[in-house]
């Protein structure tokens, strides 16, 4: 279970803009008549990303009424998932997986270059105020590890070296280039492919 | 080792684009209206002649699964579910069929909705694959652009809707009944088992739950023939499977091949050996990080399927090999994949919350070298109470693999912790419950 910390410094308001409105009417559709609790995680994230990457409480309590269901259920569920933030996080928010087999091929070099380039401790913005990075658990590219996830986007095949780099980039304002750091195609084995070659190489 | 014209997913590396004109050049959507009227009873009936056994873990056989659902809709609409919640530590096999052979999946769902009755379909995609899920919506979107889904589809006269629905970063939401409560807009704690999700599913309705890779192969099993995918692979299991090597190997990668293939071949032939060379392997961890680990010497001979792995006592799982050599500190390997169970736990049944924390914190603990003689016994001790009591089988996943790594390196793991224990002579204290250890 996460254990996540609720803002302090909440806003006193929170409405879903126009355009979002909207794309609540397309969700709630998704789902049968009279199960529109369904739609409170995509709704979720629709705040999340309209309130830079974090949801307040009002939020919560502005899509409970939407939604028609009690407020309680929305908290349940939105501190349940630890996709949710529910404390700002840095622009470019950078997640480091560091489970075994990202451990194994050197993660924690990693998390020690997000230490020296960001801030010692996780969740914590940069002194530019950036970005903020935190260790999670398995992302699903074991096979590209060891890799990181920067808002919606997967950095594969990393090292320290290249992830520093990466940093810099944001630092400085540049734009980043998601996919394999080592040139590598997809999740074929580098340099060692014996499979499906004739389609390779028609 | 498999030949290139039986591999199934011939776009797994993605040589030739996931769009809807090259997946129609690779065969997909092909006659598929003439699958469908063959009807349910075929479909269902050739799935079972082939064999097929789900690839998302438990390996239960999925033409049975599909049989379970009531043959007529009654008063209630009947759901299928593509479980696409990927979060096994060393997995990431649906990830490249949802961004490179999506129309693969489309046409599976429609041909596995019509046999089983159901008229939606919900694929439900982890959080973090945002950008594999928009590629699906895209592929979704030229399906019906082309008539294949929605009303009709393809002709068939059976209508067919397909929705995205993302999950929010919980590995439990795996869980069958957790990713249908994640789905109502729950917290994803799993459900008690009976009932069974193909009679109370989703909205209290029959629903059947599928991996993605398990659905993906429908189409190209009714299209070349059950007999055909029944002779790849050993009997009971059959078929190719997309294995995923990852960790300690010279080209981690992945690969389909056919169920039965030797694990030294995988890691020899396709991910370039281990680094280190083959002497340097310490453990393999067969198929995610839920399975028992297996030492070097059964490494040397077992063969990748479901019943050649329990008869090891581990699994085949996700097929997620991740690959330990001797430069790691095998007891902090499993500390970290204990501290993942931690951190994972729904928190609904006690053992499993409170076990899942009491491992972690003991391996960390015994990778430091500070922990007492007694406790390597009360370790296990404590990984037998959770295993089995619990709701779901996530208790199971988080206790397997420390039993794994004391079955097998118990000397390591006590030769490092050679601490006298802090009681010492067996004293009739009733609230000390692990006396019993001290007994010889």
């Amino acid at each position: 279970m996460s254990m996540k910390k609720i803002s302090k410094e909440q806003p006193s308001d929170f409405v879903f803009n126009k355009q979002n409105l909207e794309e609540v009417k397309k969700i709630i559709k998704n789902y049968p008549d009279g199960k529109q609790q369904s739609a409170v995680m995509p709704l979720l994230y629709l705040a999340q990303k309209q309130n830079d990457n974090w949801i307040p409480l009002v939020a919560m309590k502005y899509i409970a009424k939407l939604l028609n269901m009690p407020y309680i259920k929305v908290y349940e569920v939105a501190t349940f998932y630890s996709m949710y933030n529910l404390s700002p996080v840095g622009k470019f928010f950078i997640q480091v997986c560091t489970t075994t087999p990202c451990m194994i091929r050197g993660a924690y070099d990693i998390v020690n270059a997000c230490k020296e380039k960001i801030s010692d401790k996780e969740k914590e913005l940069s002194k530019d105020k950036t970005c903020s990075w935190m260790e999670v658990e398995c992302l699903g590219a074991c096979i590209n590890a060891p890799m990181i996830q920067i808002n919606d986007d997967y950095y594969e095949d990393l090292d320290k070296e290249k992830t520093e780099k990466i940093i810099n980039q944001i630092q400085n304002g540049e734009k980043l280039i998601p996919g394999s750091y080592r040139g590598r195609k997809n999740s074929e084995p580098e340099n060692n492919r014996k499979t499906l070659l004739n389609i390779k190489n028609a | 080792m498999l030949k290139d014209e039986d591999r199934i997913f011939t776009n797994l590396y993605n040589d030739l684009g996931p769009d809807i004109l090259s997946a129609q050049k690779r065969g997909d959507w092909k006659n598929t209206s003439d699958i469908i009227k063959k009807g349910k009873e075929w479909i269902i009936n050739e799935i079972k002649t082939s064999e097929l056994r789900g690839r998302g873990g438990a390996g239960f056989p999925t033409g049975l699964k599909w049989s379970f659902a009531p043959k007529e809709v009654g008063s209630r609409p009947h759901y299928l579910v593509i479980n696409a919640d990927e979060s096994e530590p060393g997995t990431c096999k649906d990830r490249d069929i949802l961004r490179f052979e999506p129309h693969k999946l489309i046409e599976g769902c429609l041909i596995a909705a019509y046999a089983v009755n159901a008229n939606k379909c919900y694929i439900y995609i982890r959080g973090e694959y945002f950008n594999e899920g928009n590629k699906l919506q895209e592929a979704i979107n030229e399906a019906y652009e082309k008539k294949l889904i929605g009303k009709n589809a393809c002709d068939s006269g059976w209508d067919f809707d397909i929705y995205i629905h993302y999950g929010a970063g919980a590995y439990i939401c795996g869980e069958e009944t957790a990713l249908l409560e994640s789905l109502e807009g729950k917290k994803g704690q799993p459900r008690l088992k009976p009932p069974f999700p193909a009679l109370i599913g989703l909205y209290g309705c029959p629903t059947i739950i599928n991996n993605v890779e398990t659905i993906a192969v429908v189409p190209t099993i009714l299209r070349r023939g059950a007999k055909w995918f029944s002779t790849i692979g050993k009997p009971k299991n059959t078929g190719t499977k997309i294995y995923c090597i990852s960790g300690n190997v010279n080209n981690p990668c992945n690969v389909e091949e056919e169920m039965g293939i030797s694990l030294k071949d995988l890691i020899e032939k396709h991910a370039g050996g281990v680094i280190g060379g083959w002497d340097n392997l310490k453990a393999v961890i067969p198929g995610g990080s839920s399975m028992p680990l297996l030492p070097k010497n059964v490494c040397e001979t077992i063969k990748m399927d479901f019943d050649s792995l329990v008869e090891n006592k581990s699994g085949l799982g996700t097929a997620g090999i991740v690959v330990i050599n001797k430069d790691q500190d095998i007891i902090k390997c499993m500390a970290r994949i204990a501290r993942f169970y931690k951190h994972e736990s729904c928190g609904q049944c006690t053992p499993c919350r409170e076990g899942s924390g009491w491992m972690w914190r003991m391996l960390e603990r015994m990778a430091k070298g500070e922990a007492s003689r007694d406790e390597v016994d009360m370790l296990m001790d404590v990984t037998k109470q959770i295993e089995g009591h619990t709701i779901c089988a996530f208790g199971e996943g988080s206790a397997w693999p420390v039993q794994g790594l004391l079955r097998h390196f118990k000397k390591e793991v006590a030769k490092r912790n050679n601490f006298n224990p802090l009681v010492n002579r067996n004293k009739n204290i009733p609230y000390l419950v692990d006396q019993h250890l001290l007994d010889k």
